[in-house]
């Protein structure tokens, strides 16, 4: 039996160059969509980073006055032997320091001269003056820090009253901007000028290093007896499915969970990292294993046979072998996780971590806000000075995430290109 | 049931089911300490899945179920007592695609003898690493570069390395499962030469789809069909006058 | 037997059984036509006999350079494997027996020439004939057993020699008898007695032959006791 027989194809018939074309123009619309969403992602990104940059640099300067101040004329109480010990901040500050300074700002500036300037202006003198104690026995000019309305003024826009008095400092040569060092030290603050994110920043370390200490053995340690010794059966399907649900509960719920559990059952201390630790452990967990569970069924059955030939036991198995070659993957689904508790504002809000807290925490167990919760307090604040401090703080809490992930991805290539 | 005392591996009546499935029949065979035994037969007919109840790979696969008794050197090895680690290190196997860890050279083969405590000393790994590479004929090309990936070797070098490392153990019995299928003309070569040098010293189970490596390479033969052992025999009696005809029919390629 | 799943396979053996086939279906003819040659006597067909010769040895060639293509390239195993080791063999020995033919032919001219008077004709000449269809049977029989595989066929050709061998003697008693008797015909009966030889050996070739049938079809030697006796070689 004979097969019909067919016509050679003519490839260079108009019907099928036509055909040709429009795949052609098929591929090419195809991937400017694709170059269009990249472009278009790349934008939003780049509009977001350019307005924090935009908005928060100037977070990061201060606008200073020359303060014309005659120490020796006010013949403060302190001797420089109180000023070489640890006491000289308590011996300025006894000697009347504050009051000096204000009457300094008077004599140069008018009756209101003392407003000028910003509550911590003369802390600036007393660094000077420790730095330097001859400065007790002279007249001298120092550059201290203006206060939050002429500060608004100098930088952006400010009530009239405070842009005249910019403009006639500005006239006078009296104004110069220096960096904001305090906004990276110093803890939170109802004063604008004075400021700083340290606090916060330390909360969210201390928080991290919770979640990361609870979330990343217990996560890898799930998904490792899930993947390599849990039966199949009816059991395991619920715990895989409750597990990826888990993954996908709002964040706020997580926060009501700690609440009824840490603060209420186990009496935890409010607002402590331990607790925002907690709460984001059980919140990062799922992701975890999830990316755990994927990555060690990647690793290629065949290293596992090859182990067990040679006498290996279940454990040795996975430990010298699977999680090795699963660890990069892990690390993957770790940094997506942290990076995610690190933004999460919610739960840590319901735990009470949105507290005014004045002091840096020293402890787990101290009171504490983290990032973005900080960043929310202060974009809530009326006082215009906080708008800038609010985009500053984001840029650090960007460089933050930036330097976590860094530090996750050079840990992930170096376990890639070990093996 | 009764078994031969002078074999390494005697097994009687096996049958391996997989769920319903059963993929193996009442399958009785010797294995010598002395010979190269080969299994041949068409795909799918049980050679290799009889090969892996000989080390209880059988055990990784949740639905397999095996019966009847196979015993090393007269030990049941599918009894409660019998650890399967140990087993794994007294009976070594090799696999179809070379599959050496992604670890150094050196330390593929140090693995094995660490994992079991045969050696702790640095100096007595080193000449243990030393000694199964010359045996597996592959020192000479990697003494200099012990540290580099094993995953870097070619492929007949990596299935020596596997071989190697399968011998780091001081196994008694090694089961090789087409080693050379994966492999170019040398490499397989040297291979089946390597397996006449290792004849002696163990007893060697090896499954070959390759007729023609099978007559090679082994001294005994044993046709499988459907989950039967059709045949067994010396290779020369196989292949020059078999006496079963479904044995004639694949050897002399009648088969299908 | 099924056939080989590479039909080609098929084609080669059957095209060297085909050979040896034909080879063996010339020997035959060689012998019946020496024998009609040297009874009539016709020199020319002789000769015509000895130049076909040829004919055989260029098959042997053939089949040798089948039988080695088929190892290389097949790679044959067990019956297929006997099987073409004894067609190499065969061939051999079938032309050993086309080579016994011509001899026969050869002595065509000698032993007409040799008459006096142009019509003194030899008397026991006329046993040769029923002796070489005798020899002449066992080539056919046992080259059949070759074709059908058939093991019994071949013992019964190796059986059958012993009866050829028995007309040998005969033949040679009368033949040196009548050589003492009539001593003017003394050379010519001595090519007669090189002719009875001759057939003879074709029949020990014969069970040569019988003899590779069986270990291609069985895998195994022929048990003596069909071969008969050790030493059947008389002259």
């Amino acid at each position: 039996m004979t097969e019909p027989s067919r016509l050679p194809t003519d490839w260079k018939a108009a019907a099928v160059q036509r055909r040709t074309r429009r795949r052609y123009a098929a591929e090419r619309r195809f991937r400017l969509l694709g170059l269009a969403a990249v472009w278009l992602s790349a934008g939003f990104l780049m509009f977001l980073l350019a307005s924090m940059l935009w908005q928060g640099a100037s977070g990061f300067r201060q606008t200073r006055v020359a303060l014309p101040i005659d120490l020796a004329a006010a013949r403060l109480a302190v001797t420089p032997a109180q000023l070489s010990g640890r006491g000289a901040d308590l011996a300025l500050a006894g000697a009347g320091l504050e009051g000096t300074v204000d009457a300094a700002a008077t004599r140069a500036f008018g009756a209101q001269g003392a407003d000028l300037l910003s509550d911590g202006a003369w802390l600036v003198v007393r660094d000077a003056i420790e730095r330097n104690p001859a400065l007790l026995q002279s007249r001298t000019t120092i550059d201290v820090p203006v206060d939050s309305a002429i500060d608004v003024a100098a930088k952006h826009d400010g009530t009239p009253a405070a842009e005249a008095i910019v403009a006639r400092l500005t006239a006078r040569g009296a104004l110069s901007t220096g960096w904001n060092l305090g906004f990276l030290a110093a803890a939170d603050s109802t004063d604008p000028t004075r400021v700083g994110i340290w606090g916060a920043l330390k909360g969210s370390l201390l928080t991290m290093l919770v979640t990361i200490a609870l979330a990343f053995p217990i996560g890898v340690l799930a998904a490792l007896y899930l993947e390599e010794y849990a039966p199949r059966n009816r059991w395991t399907d619920v715990i895989e499915v409750s597990i990826n649900n888990l993954a996908a509960v709002p964040s706020i719920i997580f926060g009501l969970l700690g609440l009824a559990v840490f603060l209420g059952t186990l009496h935890l201390p409010r607002s402590a990292p331990l607790v925002g630790g907690l709460t984001l452990a059980l919140m990062t967990m799922p992701v975890i294993v999830i990316a755990g569970r994927n990555a060690i069924k990647a690793v290629p059955p065949s290293i596992r046979d090859a182990a067990l030939a040679v006498g290996a036991s279940p454990v040795q198995v996975v430990f010298d072998h699977v999680l090795p070659l699963a660890l990069p993957g892990i690390l993957t689904g770790t940094i997506i996780g942290m990076a995610r508790a690190l933004g999460e504002t919610a739960p840590l809000l319901m735990i009470g971590m949105r507290a005014f807290i004045a002091a840096p925490p020293s402890r787990l167990v101290d009171p504490a806000t983290v990032l973005p919760v900080q960043i929310f307090l202060w974009s809530d604040d009326i006082d215009r000075g906080f708008v800038e401090k609010t985009s500053a703080a984001i840029i650090v809490l960007l460089v933050f995430l930036l330097a976590m992930n860094g530090l996750a991805i050079y840990l992930r290539n170096r376990f890639e290109t070990r093996w | 049931m009764i078994h031969n005392p002078s074999a390494k591996i005697s097994a009687r009546e096996v049958s391996v089911f997989y769920g319903a499935n059963q993929a193996i029949d009442t399958v009785s065979i010797d294995v010598d300490r002395d010979n190269v035994l080969a299994f041949i037969g068409p795909s799918g007919c049980g050679k290799s899945t009889f090969l892996r109840t000989l080390n209880r790979m059988n055990d990784t696969v949740a639905s397999a179920r095996v019966s009847g008794e196979i015993l090393l050197d007269g030990e049941d090895i599918y009894a409660p007592s019998m650890d399967v680690v140990q087993l794994r290190a007294r009976v070594g196997m090799v696999f179809q695609k070379p599959n050496p860890f992604p670890k150094s050279i050196y330390e593929n083969v140090a693995y094995g003898p660490r994992i079991h405590g045969l050696a702790t000393a640095r100096a007595d790994l080193d000449a243990m690493v030393e000694q199964s590479l010359r045996r597996a004929g592959l020192w000479d090309e990697v003494k200099d570069r012990l540290t580099d990936s094993g995953t870097a070797l070619s492929g007949g070098q990596q299935q020596r390395l596997c071989i190697a490392r399968a011998i780091a153990v001081d196994p008694e019995v090694i089961l090789m499962d087409e080693p050379c299928s994966a492999l170019d003309p040398i490499a397989t070569a040297k291979i089946e030469e390597l397996i006449h040098e290792l004849k002696g010293r163990y007893a060697i189970v090896i499954v070959t789809h390759n007729m023609q490596q099978a007559a090679r390479v082994s001294q005994q033969t044993a046709f499988f069909h459907l989950g039967r052992l059709v045949e067994f025999g010396a290779t020369s009696d196989i292949f020059t006058n078999p006496r079963e005809e479904r044995t004639r029919d694949y050897i002399t390629g009648r088969y299908g | 037997m099924v056939d080989h799943t590479v039909k080609a396979f098929d084609a080669d053996i059957g095209q060297l059984r085909g050979m040896i086939s034909q080879m063996g279906g010339l020997a035959e003819d060689a012998i019946g036509l020496a024998m009609q040659a040297l009874a009539r006597p016709d020199p020319q067909l002789a000769a015509r006999v000895r130049a076909d010769d040829k004919a055989i040895d260029a098959i042997e060639a053939e089949v040798e350079r089948l039988a080695v293509r088929i190892i290389a390239l097949r790679a044959p195993m067990a019956v297929d494997l006997r099987e073409v080791v004894a067609a190499l063999k065969i061939a051999a020995v079938v032309e050993r027996i086309g080579d016994y033919a011509k001899n026969i032919a050869k002595r065509v001219p000698m032993i007409e020439g040799g008459s006096e008077g142009g019509g003194h004709r030899i008397e026991p000449l006329s046993l040769l004939p029923s002796m070489a269809r005798m020899a002449s049977d066992m080539v056919r029989h046992a080259l059949d057993a070759f074709a059908a595989r058939d093991a019994e066929a071949a013992v019964r050709v190796v059986e059958s020699d012993a009866a050829l061998d028995d007309f040998y003697d005969s033949i040679f008693r009368t033949l040196v008898t009548y050589m003492v008797e009539n001593p003017r015909t003394i050379s010519q009966v001595a090519h007669l007695l090189f002719v009875a030889k001759n057939l003879e050996r074709i029949g020990d070739h014969a069970t040569n032959v019988a003899e590779m049938v069986y270990f291609a079809a069985t895998g195994t030697q022929m048990a003596d006791r069909d071969r008969g006796g050790p030493d059947k070689d008389r002259s």
